[in-house]
C-alpha cells in the first residue's frame, strides 16, 4: 500500500517512549548508543567553536538525527560505498571515521580526513566504505547508484548506501536516479532522513504529502518508513533491506522521520527563521531524543547505568578535547595542495 | 583489431571500444541509444551483441543520474564511458561533470579519482536548429579537473579515447559527426598516456599559423591546400587536448610564421579562439607577430534552422581561405 502522510511519526508529542529493544543484542546496543553518543558531542563542540569563531567554516549539524547514521551503519561492511551529504558527519562517524581526522578536516588541515580540502561539507574515508559527501543536494545519489553498479559487474555482494533528504528527493536527478537503480537492479539503499525542513522550509511547503516514501512506490523500490528516533526500528528496516540489496534483489528505500536540533546551518537553533518552525516543536522533538531514549531502556533491562553513561560521557568529552587541541596544532597543507591535488598526476607537460 | 588498415573516423572509435572492452573488464559504456544506429551511427555497432547488454547499457532518458552512475562507478574501481549521442542533452549532466567529477580529487585532497570518460557527440547540421547542434566543448574546457579531448584524425579517434578511458582523471571525449567519414591509414593500437598528449604540427608552413581542433581541424587542413595554389604556406596545428591546454608548440609555430589564425567550431565570446590567442599574446613579443591574429567563429547566436541561415552560420573552407589571405594582405 502506497504510504502517503506520515501522521504520528511527524508528531513530536508521540514515540517519546524508551525505545523497545525486546530480542537485541545489548552489546551491540551499547556500542550503538556510544557512536550516537560520539556523534552528538563531537557536533555538540563542534556548535561550540563555531559560535566561538575558530571554525572558519559552515557546519551542518545532525544533533538529534544520530540513530539513523547509526542504525543504518550496522548493517554496512567496509567494502561498501555509502554516500552523503551536506550534514554528514554523522553518516563518517557512525562508519568508524577517527573523531581527529574529522575535527582537522573542518579546520582545514593536512591531518583531515581529505586532508584539508575538503571541510566540513566535504567528507571522505574510504577505508571505511564512506566514499564521499557533498552539499550540492542530491548531488551524490546518481554517484551511489552508480558504485551499486560497479558492485554488480564486479561480481561482490557490496551495496551502496545513499544517505539524503526530503529536499533532495525533489531534485530532479533523485528521480532520476530511483528509476536507473530500479531498472539496472543494483544494490543500493537510499536512506532519506526526513527531517520535515530544507533549509528554512518546512515540508508541508513543498509537498503534497510528508511522506517520501510514496516515490519509492511510485518507482517499485521496496520501502519502509520507521521512527528515525529509534535506532533499533532504523536498523532492523536497514538490515532487511540491506540483504535483499546483497541478495541480487535490487534497491531499497528507508524513510526514518527525525528532526534536527540545530538550525540548518551552524549552531544557532533557527525558532522561526524555518517556517514552522517553532520552539514547542522544538522541546517535544529533544523530548523525542534518540539517545535518551535507548539509555532509558537499556537502564530499564539492567544492561545500563547512569554512571557508566556519566563516565562515557567524561570520557569522550576529553577525548574529543584532546583531538581538538591535536587539530588545532596540525599543519595547514602545503601551498602546492591548490594545483597538485586538481588531476591524479599532475600534466607531464 | 579487426580494423582495417584504411578506416574510417567512426569506425576507428568503434575499435577503440572493442580494444578497451576486450582488454579491460572494469571498461562498459552507459547511456541513451547505445543498442541502436540511430544515436551513434557506426561508432558502436554491434557491440551490445558482441559484449553483453550488462556492459553496453542503454537507458532511461536521464542524463544526469546515468552521468552521476558513471562518476560513481568510476569512484569504484570501474572505467566507465557515458555516451550523450548528442551534446546539446548532456547539459542535465552538468553537476555530475562540473560539481562531482571535476572536484572530487581535489575536495578529496587526492584520496580518490572520479576516472570517468565522457563521450559528447556533436551533432549539427541538416536544418536541426538551436538545440540539436551545439558545441560545448570551450564550457568544460574552462573547467580544472578535466581533461578535455578532441580528436579531428582518425588516428586520434581512436587511440584519444582509449587514452581518456585509461586515465585516472575525468575525461570529456568530444567527437563529431561531420568526420565519421573521414578516412586514413590506421596506425597499430598505441595505449597512450593523455598526459603527455600535446598539440601536434600536422602540416609545416611558414607563412601562418592555423590552429584548430576537431572539425575546425579538416576545415584547415582543407584550407591549406586551397591556400597552397595560392602560393601561400600554411602550417596547421591541431591541438587535440583543450585542457589542460599546451600553448608551447603554438608558440613556437608563431615565432616562425609570424601570423595567426584560430579556427573554432564554437562561439566567438569567452571562447576557445580567445583563450589560444590570449595565451599567445601573452608569451610572444610583439615584434613577432607582423599582423593582428585572427580568428574564426561561429557567429554569437543560435544555431538556426533554415537553410539559407544555417549555409553563413558554419565556417567554410572558404571563409578559412579568406581569413588567412585576410592576415597575409
Amino acid at each position: 500500500m502506497e504510504m502517503r502522510e506520515l501522521g504520528d511519526l511527524a508528531d513530536p508529542r508521540q514515540h517519546q517512549e524508551p525505545v523497545d529493544i525486546g530480542g537485541e543484542d545489548p552489546a551491540f546496543l551499547v556500542i550503538q548508543l556510544r557512536k550516537m553518543l560520539t556523534i552528538r558531542l563531537v557536533e555538540r563542540h563542534l556548535a561550540l567553536m563555531r559560535k566561538e569563531g575558530l571554525i572558519g567554516g559552515p557546519v551542518h549539524l545532525g544533533a538529534g538525527q544520530e540513530a539513523i547514521a547509526v542504525g543504518v551503519s550496522g548493517c554496512v561492511r567496509s567494502s561498501d560505498r555509502v554516500f552523503g551529504g551536506h550534514r554528514s558527519h554523522s553518516h563518517v562517524l557512525a562508519l568508524g571515521a577517527s573523531i581527529h581526522g574529522l575535527l582537522a578536516e573542518v579546520l582545514g588541515k593536512e591531518t583531515g580526513l581529505c586532508r584539508g580540502m575538503g571541510g566540513s561539507m566535504h567528507l571522505w574515508d574510504g577505508p571505511r566504505g564512506f566514499y564521499g559527501s557533498v552539499p550540492i543536494v542530491a548531488g551524490t545519489v546518481p554517484l551511489a547508484v552508480g558504485a551499486a553498479l560497479a558492485a554488480k559487474l564486479q561480481g561482490t555482494d557490496a551495496i551502496a548506501v545513499s544517505y539524503f533528504g526530503d529536499g533532495a528527493i525533489e531534485q530532479g536527478t533523485a528521480q532520476e536516479s530511483l528509476n536507473l537503480a530500479r531498472m539496472l537492479k543494483v544494490p543500493v539503499l537510499f536512506v532519506l532522513e526526513n527531517n520535515l525542513f530544507s533549509s528554512h522550509m518546512h515540508i508541508r511547503l513543498r509537498q503534497p504529502h510528508d511522506s517520501t516514501a510514496r516515490f519509492a512506490a511510485a518507482h517499485d523500490i521496496p520501502f519502509e518508513v520507521v521512527d528515525g528516533n529509534d535506532v533499533v526500528s532504523v536498523h532492523r528496516a536497514a538490515g532487511h533491506l540491506v540483504d535483499r540489496a546483497r541478495q541480487g534483489e535490487g534497491p531499497g528505500f528507508l524513510e526514518a522521520v527525525t528532526y534536527r536540533w540545530y538550525g540548518h546551518v551552524d549552531w544557532r537553533e533557527d525558532v522561526d527563521v524555518g517556517v514552522n518552525r517553532s520552539a514547542e516543536d522544538l522541546a517535544n522533538w529533544r523530548a523525542r531524543d534518540p539517545i535518551a531514549r535507548l539509555s532509558a531502556s537499556l537502564e530499564a533491562a539492567g544492561f545500563w547505568s547512569r554512571s557508566e553513561e556519566a563516565a562515557l560521557v567524561d570520557a569522550l568529552e576529553k577525548e574529543i578535547a584532546g583531538a581538538w587541541e591535536r587539530a588545532m596544532g596540525d599543519p595547514w597543507p602545503d601551498q602546492g595542495a591548490l594545483l597538485d591535488r586538481v588531476y591524479a598526476a599532475a600534466p607531464s607537460l | 583489431m579487426g580494423c582495417p588498415v584504411t578506416c574510417d573516423y567512426g569506425t576507428a572509435i568503434r575499435s577503440a571500444f572493442e580494444y578497451l572492452l576486450e582488454t579491460y573488464p572494469e571498461v562498459f559504456v552507459i547511456g541513451q541509444g547505445l543498442w541502436s544506429p540511430w544515436y551513434v551511427g557506426n561508432t558502436m555497432t554491434d557491440l551490445d551483441r558482441k559484449f553483453g547488454v550488462h556492459r553496453i547499457i542503454d537507458t532511461p532518458v536521464s542524463e544526469s543520474a546515468c552521468t552521476g552512475a558513471g562518476v560513481g562507478a568510476a569512484l569504484a574501481g570501474m572505467k566507465p564511458i557515458v555516451l550523450h549521442p548528442r551534446m546539446d542533452f548532456m547539459l542535465y549532466a552538468m553537476d555530475a561533470i562540473v560539481n562531482q567529477a571535476a572536484k572530487w580529487s581535489h575536495m578529496v585532497g587526492g584520496h580518490a579519482n572520479a576516472g570517468v570518460t565522457v563521450r559528447a557527440i556533436i551533432n549539427r547540421g541538416g536544418e536541426q536548429g538551436a538545440q540539436h547542434s551545439q558545441a560545448l566543448h570551450a564550457w568544460f574546457a574552462h573547467v580544472p579537473g578535466l581533461r578535455v579531448v578532441m580528436p579531428a584524425t582518425v588516428a586520434d579517434a581512436r587511440d584519444l579515447l582509449i587514452a581518456a578511458v585509461l586515465c585516472p582523471d575525468p575525461v570529456v571525449y568530444i567527437d563529431d559527426c561531420w568526420l565519421y567519414d573521414l578516412e586514413a591509414e590506421l596506425p597499430p593500437i598505441r595505449e597512450l598516456d593523455l598526459s603527455s598528449i600535446a598539440p601536434e604540427c600536422l602540416r609545416m608552413g611558414s607563412d601562418i599559423t592555423i590552429v584548430a581542433a576537431g572539425f575546425s581541424t579538416k576545415l584547415a587542413l582543407e584550407a591549406r591546400q586551397e591556400l597552397a595554389s595560392q602560393n601561400i604556406s600554411a602550417e596547421v596545428i591541431d591541438l587535440r587536448v583543450l585542457n589542460p591546454l599546451c600553448i608551447d608548440p603554438i608558440i613556437q609555430s608563431v615565432q616562425k610564421t609570424g601570423r595567426l589564425l584560430v579556427v573554432d567550431g564554437g562561439w566567438r565570446t569567452c571562447g576557445l579562439s580567445a583563450e589560444v590567442i590570449a595565451s599567445v599574446a601573452e608569451q610572444v613579443s610583439p615584434r613577432v607577430l607582423k599582423r593582428p591574429p585572427g580568428r574564426i567563429t561561429l557567429p554569437d547566436a543560435p544555431a538556426p534552422t533554415s537553410r539559407i541561415l544555417e549555409e553563413i552560420y558554419y565556417p567554410s573552407v572558404a571563409t578559412v581561405v579568406a581569413a588567412a589571405r585576410k592576415i597575409l594582405a
